[in-house]
């Protein structure tokens, strides 16, 4: 493919169907950022309409502007034809958009006919507002198999109910353009599916839907047609059935990359990480961590899977020094104390255990510290970088991080700039860099590609891989589950704070961690 | 938005703050009547006109010095020690303890003593609401506030019942002996034939409190200890990911920034009154606060903010000497100071940002 055939803006004209939706040069600009740049799509009514592309590529700025939170520069916003203009979210909903946000936007401890009224309550008094609401949700669940109780508290729905709750809120006020931002980033293959299953209703019933993602599977699923943004700009607007997903990919990241990832066979050496009856009780007391075991060998990544706050996170968390709990573990049969003294970050990486945080921004970097100062995060103590018992040797310590943003191809390779300058991608090429460089025998990751863009995601991944060739033990905690099925020897899967089972990943498939990521175990438990 | 460059943030912004403070100030001094242009020549006459007027400047601007680098300190630690008023007035107590009751032989080794006493009297002061807020989860907002209220009963007890001469009537300590009276700067400026006048109480206090600047500076930018507090001001979760010990953190910060404050009262105790009085620190612990905010935390900022409070406070004293503003109205231009340096700084940041976003966007 040459470049031209990917910058050139092809429209495939459907006369027959309306437009929806129609953007004519949107432009809008943060200071010197331009974040959209003479954006003019169509959507066309009754259909589902994805939007990928990178973080930072400018879709969410995009649906803010079409949802009245920001006011563009410039261009037109037409919808159905006539010229709208949007100044807020409830000119928005007037004009018959609703907005389901990846954070959702409910409260927590009011019931789901509460939430779905608030703000749209009919007069002074409640009763005859409950009364409608109640009625209309009973005909939209039934219509599009939401399932939801209307009495329900939200605090006490899962993740995936809530998230039709926010498609309630939406349809009772009688959106007729719906608007979803990552809608499945927080939930299991199965609830992934049977949202589909819900848009693909609404779309049965003239809805029109406009997808925001950055996951390829899913625009080759569900979608009609297709936009794909890059810096600001719309770079393609295809018909689904007539790309691919390695042609979406290299229209998002403007070259070729490459999806699979190529992984050797693995040369599994001795046992280096054990961990025996591990048992977590949080703050509030609540048990995260339940008679957890497992045990990781030299040359294994260990994946494990499982939707957001199954105890992924305290998993990481212990043994990487962070929180105390109860049970046994091992590094090369030397005992890992789990509380006490010698339970800290320090000691942990004086042992070779490294870790990769999975909130990079609020753990593994300082946002105001420069590149340099946040590659000595964690061994500012080292020898390395001490000029005598009281100086640091700061130009040590510069001089290093030269090299390995040098080495990892960290942009704008500059060691005095403040992380918070840096892009997502290049934040995390940091963070990698600076606990894999080190050569440690153990390496903990939470969700190491979580907002980076497609280029460095296939960087470090490539990094990761080379450790594990290198011999080291690799525990690799992920919600994006294409990442642990393409990255791991071995998949375990945790579920309210259990370790449901660990199963090979050559004898596993994406429908056998779906369920074990509901909760239902396995038929046989897996090799421990 | 773009950012501002280094040097328009350290001293463009501060220097905006000060001239639109004293701006208003110049308009309440019309209001009352007065002419701002011949009060503020008052000032400056009466502040930095002669070597006497600097003499008072400089030793007002040591105190917030060491106030003002204690208060820095723990605020790059993420704490907010406004504790300095109590602290001080603990260093007060280590001073007069060890120039009372230790026969010095020599103004040197007092000075020594009296560095190390007020230090650890202050440190410890310091320590308890640190150590409350780390093990117990007491907000050192609160905490330190309350210590100054406990320090103030601790000396009024202490000097009433304990330190008072027999016979006094005054809540005061006995005058110490006269080995431990410290040189005045004149004399400090003598050695290099710089004349000064030996009517101030500015004394050595003042290179004392310029070497503190110094090792402030290297330890926050230059030491593991330094590092390790910083990483627990900006994010106390990855500084526990970092393997730093955030109670020993809060301790060791505050320990530092308590010492800081009580070193004051070697300027004031034995430099200035040689007897322990009961409100030797006279406010210097606040203004420290606003001085750390207008020197950025930094050492160097540190010091130029606390010349410049030490102008206002001399320059203010004479306005009221010689001019019919009430004194009050002194209070009054440092609380504008302290209001557009510190409170409304994002006020004046804004628009200065946009304009330096505007002559960016020219040049393109």
């Amino acid at each position: 493919m040459n470049s031209s055939d990917i910058l050139g803006r092809q429209e495939t004209a459907a006369p027959s169907l309306p437009l929806a939706i129609e953007l004519r040069g949107i432009s809008k600009a943060f200071g010197t950022v331009q974040a959209n740049k003479d954006i003019s799509i169509q959507v066309k009514a009754g259909t589902i309409h994805g939007i990928i592309g990178e973080n930072g590529a400018g879709k969410s700025t995009l649906m803010s502007i079409l949802y009245g939170f920001y006011k563009a520069d410039e261009g037109q916003i037409l919808i159905k034809g006539i010229p709208t203009i949007i100044p807020d979210s409830q000119s928005a909903i007037r004009a018959g958009i609703g907005m389901v946000f990846q954070h959702f936007k409910l409260v927590q401890n009011f019931s789901v006919l509460e939430n779905v009224i608030l703000g749209a309550e009919d007069g002074a008094l409640l009763g005859p507002s409950f009364t409608r609401a109640r009625n209309v949700l009973a005909d939209l669940s039934a219509e599009y198999d939401l399932d939801v109780d209307p009495d329900a508290v939200v605090e006490n729905l899962s993740v995936g109910h809530q998230q039709r709750v926010e498609i309630l809120k939406a349809l009772y006020r009688q959106a007729e353009i719906l608007i979803l931002d990552e809608p499945t980033g927080v939930l299991t293959p199965a609830e992934a599916n049977h949202l589909f299953r819900i848009l693909r209703g609404l779309k049965a019933q003239g809805k029109t839907i406009i997808l925001i993602t950055h996951k390829l599977r899913e625009i080759m699923d569900i979608t009609d047609h297709v936009s794909v943004m890059r810096q600001g700009q719309i770079v393609s607007s295809l018909e689904t059935s007539e790309t691919s997903p390695q042609d979406l990919a290299e229209r998002m990241v403007g070259r070729k990359v490459l999806l699979q990832i190529s992984k050797s066979a693995p040369n599994y050496g001795d046992e280096v990480l054990r961990v025996e009856g591990l048992t977590l009780h949080d703050e509030q007391g609540v048990e995260r961590l339940s008679d957890v075991a497992f045990s990781i060998r030299a040359g294994e990544i260990l994946g494990i899977a499982g939707v957001a706050g199954n105890g992924q996170s305290h998993l990481l968390e212990v043994l990487a020094g962070i929180r105390n709990a109860q049970g046994r573990a091992f590094l090369k049969s030397e005992v890992l104390n789990l509380t006490g003294k010698s339970a800290n970050a320090q000691s942990r990486r004086a042992m070779g255990i490294a870790h990769i945080p999975e909130d990079r921004q609020d753990m593994g970097l300082i946002m105001d510290f420069m590149a340099w100062e946040n590659m000595g995060l964690g061994y500012h103590n080292d020898p390395l970088y001490q000029h005598n018992r009281w100086f640091m040797n700061n130009d040590a310590l510069l001089d290093e991080t030269a090299a390995k943003m040098d080495r990892f191809d960290v942009r704008p390779p500059i060691p005095t700039l403040a992380a918070k300058n840096f892009s997502g991608g290049n934040q995390q090429k940091i963070v990698v860099a600076r606990e894999i460089e080190r050569v440690p025998d153990v390496l903990l990751i939470g969700q190491p590609t979580r907002g980076v863009d497609i280029g460095a995601i296939e960087f470090i991944h490539q990094q990761i891989i080379a450790l594990r060739d290198a011999g080291k033990a690799i525990l690799l905690v992920s919600v994006e589950l294409d990442e642990i099925m393409s990255l791991s020897d071995r998949i375990g899967v945790m579920f309210d704070g259990h370790l449901m089972g660990v199963k090979d990943a050559t004898q596993t498939n994406v429908n056998e961690i779906g369920l074990m990521m509901a909760g239902i175990a396995p038929p046989q438990e897996g090799i421990i | 938005m773009e950012k501002l460059p280094k040097w328009a943030d350290a001293f463009l912004v501060p220097l905006v703050s000060v001239f639109i403070a004293f701006a208003i100030s110049g308009l309440v001094i019309l209001a009352v009547g007065e002419d701002p242009i011949a009060a503020l020549r008052v000032m400056i006459d009466g502040a930095l006109g002669s070597t006497y007027g600097w003499g008072y400047t400089l030793y007002y601007a040591t105190n917030f010095m060491f106030t003002g680098l204690g208060v820095a300190v723990a605020f790059h630690a993420g704490l907010f020690n406004i504790g300095g008023e109590g602290q001080a007035t603990l260093g007060g107590l280590g001073v007069a303890l060890v120039c009372l009751f230790i026969p010095w032989p020599h103004w040197s080794l007092a000075l020594c003593a009296a560095i190390v006493s007020s230090a650890l009297f202050a440190a410890l002061w310091a320590a308890i609401p640190a150590w409350l807020q780390a093990k117990r989860g007491s907000h050192i907002v609160i905490t330190t506030i309350m210590f100054n209220f406990i320090a103030a009963s601790l000396l009024n007890y202490i000097l009433v019942n304990q330190l008072r001469p027999k016979g006094s009537m005054d809540p005061a300590s006995a005058r110490f002996p006269q080995a431990t009276n410290l040189p005045g700067l004149d004399q400090v400026l003598g050695l290099f034939g710089i004349p000064f006048s030996s009517k101030t109480p500015a004394n050595i206090s003042l290179i004392i409190a310029m070497i503190c600047c110094i090792l402030v500076w290297f330890l926050i930018w230059h030491t593991r200890l330094g590092f390790a507090i910083r990483a627990f001001g900006k994010s106390e979760k990855a500084a526990v990911y970092a393997g730093i010990n955030p109670v020993r953190i809060t301790l060791y910060a505050m320990i530092i920034s308590g010492a800081l404050a009580g070193l004051m009262a070697v300027n004031t105790v034995q430099g200035e009154a040689n007897r322990l009085l009961l409100n030797s620190v006279e406010g210097a612990g606040f203004i420290g606060i606003a001085v750390s905010l207008m020197g950025r935390g930094h050492p160097f900022g540190v010091f130029l903010a606390a010349l410049l409070f030490g102008f206002l406070y001399q320059g203010g004293a004479e306005l009221a000497l010689w001019t019919k503003i009430p004194r009050e109205l002194i209070t009054v231009i440092q609380a504008l100071v302290i209001l557009f340096t510190g409170a409304l700084d994002q006020m004046v940041r804004r628009p200065i940002e946009i304009t330096f976003a505007l002559f960016k966007k020219k040049e393109h």
